[in-house]
């Protein structure tokens, strides 16, 4: 028997994946435009922004609506929780995607460090890649792809670490770096965030799968 | 800071593909007085087995639900514990009360009846006025002063939430009561016996929401003082006011577990799909 609620759900499920689609490629062109210097791009971005934003909140809407009609309960009630709770965390995404672009445009330094810049790409290549990822294990419900993601997210907070030595070595170098170093800290910790944010949602894949609720970052709370 | 209600175990130890057959709450296991037990039990109407395995321990002071489609044995289950199948059914197995087994040939099916009460689907009031209602099976089987009676008329009327609406007319007939009040009114009849189980079959399936709401108050509000066994086809009903839920599909109990698992991660997949809504 095929219930209304699956149907409304699968639309449900759709715009959810379809939304970190969105926001999967949108973390990827900012970092992009930032490693590009391309103010364009990133404008492009910030305009951009409220799309997801209202994606996000046609999701919330439509999930509320979802609970006070059909009152869902066990796995139809965990995959909602799963959707709303997600969907706030893929909202936030889309915020850092922003704040990467707003640096890009507002950046001052004219000397740069080849070498870090090349560092902040592939930890985007990275986090777009562990967005996508985490996405797919959504739709699949493979909840044993979440501890991939974790130790992917552990590799990314080394790589920050790593941007963090070289930028402030190469500030102590050389006063003319300090105004590109600075941003290159901040877009590390912006992309880092991202990089936690998907752990939370692997983190509810794992709840919506298998009802508990687990913690798979314990203690890594610092910036860079 | 980590939340120390996080569970921090490796992944694979959460994921178990192969649900159970079947799951049962063992009561034995943690700190439960239990009120009422059964052991081996089955049914027969005629050839047809209605229930079998039906092994389940109540406990004391709580509400418990029982759930499943019609024909799950749900109600059979229910009915059997205050021995109400006798006529019509083959019930064996024990069914254990206070160290006796009440299933067997020598109790005293109305002196166990006035320890295990039972409320019925639709309020079914006696047509007599609401005092003489709640006093007639006393005063069948015993000698009580006009004091006495009136004292019990009030003090179940109050328990069962009915006393504030119906103390000027205690001798109006119960037959002009609402739906909810009838239905409340039967519990009151019950109360007044003094039972220690009260086994309630869908006592609000044919009461408006409101109605439907009064009743539930009065019962939580009576799992103070007695233990509470209601079969019900109203999910969110079961999930409001039992503490814990059977599942019965098929004449067997299926799963029997807290209220708040059974209806966030049910073990059996039969389970899930039943109070899903997501059968057939």
């Amino acid at each position: 028997m095929r219930r209304l609620f699956d149907e409304e759900l699968a639309d449900l499920d759709s715009s959810f994946t379809e939304m970190g689609e969105i926001t999967a490629k949108t973390i990827q062109a900012a970092v992009q435009s930032f490693i590009n210097h391309d103010r364009e791009g990133a404008h492009k971005i910030i305009n951009n922004d409220f799309k997801i934003n209202e994606r996000e909140a046609a999701i919330e809407k439509k999930s509320f609506e979802m609970i006070a009609l059909y009152q869902p309960v066990t796995t139809d009630l965990r995959e909602i929780v799963t959707i709303l709770k997600a969907v706030s965390v893929l909202e936030r995404m889309g915020d850092q995607a922003r704040n990467i672009a707003t640096s890009t445009i507002r950046v001052k330094g004219t000397k740069h460090i080849k070498k870090v810049e090349e560092q902040l790409g592939e930890m985007g290549e990275l986090v777009a890649q562990m967005v996508s990822e985490v996405m797919s294990y959504y739709v699949q419900n493979e909840a044993l792809g979440a501890e991939t993601i974790a130790a992917k997210n552990h590799e990314l907070s080394n790589n920050a670490a790593q941007v963090r030595t070289d930028s402030v070595n190469a500030m102590k170098e050389d006063a003319q770096l300090v105004d590109s170093a600075a941003d290159y800290l901040v877009i590390a910790g912006y992309i880092k965030r991202i990089g936690d944010y998907t752990t939370d949602i692997a983190e509810w894949i794992v709840y919506k799968r298998t009802g508990k609720i687990i913690e798979l970052n314990p203690g890594y709370n610092y910036f860079i | 800071m980590t939340n120390p209600n996080i569970d921090l175990k490796p992944l694979s130890e959460f994921i178990v593909d192969e649900a159970p057959e079947r799951y049962i709450y063992d009561m034995n296991s943690g700190k439960h007085e239990v009120a009422i037990a059964t052991k081996g039990l089955q049914v027969r109407y005629g050839d047809k087995l209605a229930l079998s395995e039906g092994d389940l321990s109540f406990e004391r002071y709580k509400i418990t639900s029982l759930i499943g489609a019609s024909g799950s044995g749900k109600s059979t289950f229910l009915r059997s514990l205050n021995r109400m199948n006798d006529d019509v059914a083959t019930v064996s197995g024990k069914i254990m009360y206070r160290g006796l087994d009440i299933n067997s040939a020598d109790i005293d099916v109305y002196e166990m009846r006035r320890h295990i009460g039972m409320v019925f689907q639709r309020p079914n009031p006696f047509a007599k006025s609401i005092y003489d209602n709640i006093t007639f099976a006393l005063t069948q089987r015993g000698r009580y002063t006009k004091e006495q009676l009136d004292e019990i008329v009030e003090t179940s009327l109050k328990q069962a939430a009915l006393w504030d609406q119906v103390k000027d007319e205690l001798n109006k007939s119960a037959l002009a009561l609402s739906g909810g009040q009838a239905q409340r009114l039967v519990i009151a009849r019950a109360l007044a016996l003094k039972p220690d189980i009260l086994l309630l079959d869908e006592p609000s399936s044919a009461l408006d929401p409101i109605s439907s709401a009064q009743v539930e108050d009065t019962l939580l509000e009576l799992k103070k003082d007695y233990t509470i066994i209601i079969v019900t086809h109203n999910m969110q009903q079961a999930a409001r006011i039992s503490d814990y839920t059977a599942f019965f599909h098929m004449g067997r109990a299926i799963e029997y577990d807290l209220t708040r698992k059974i209806f966030t991660r049910p073990k059996v997949a039969l389970t899930n799909d039943y109070i899903s809504g997501n059968f057939g």
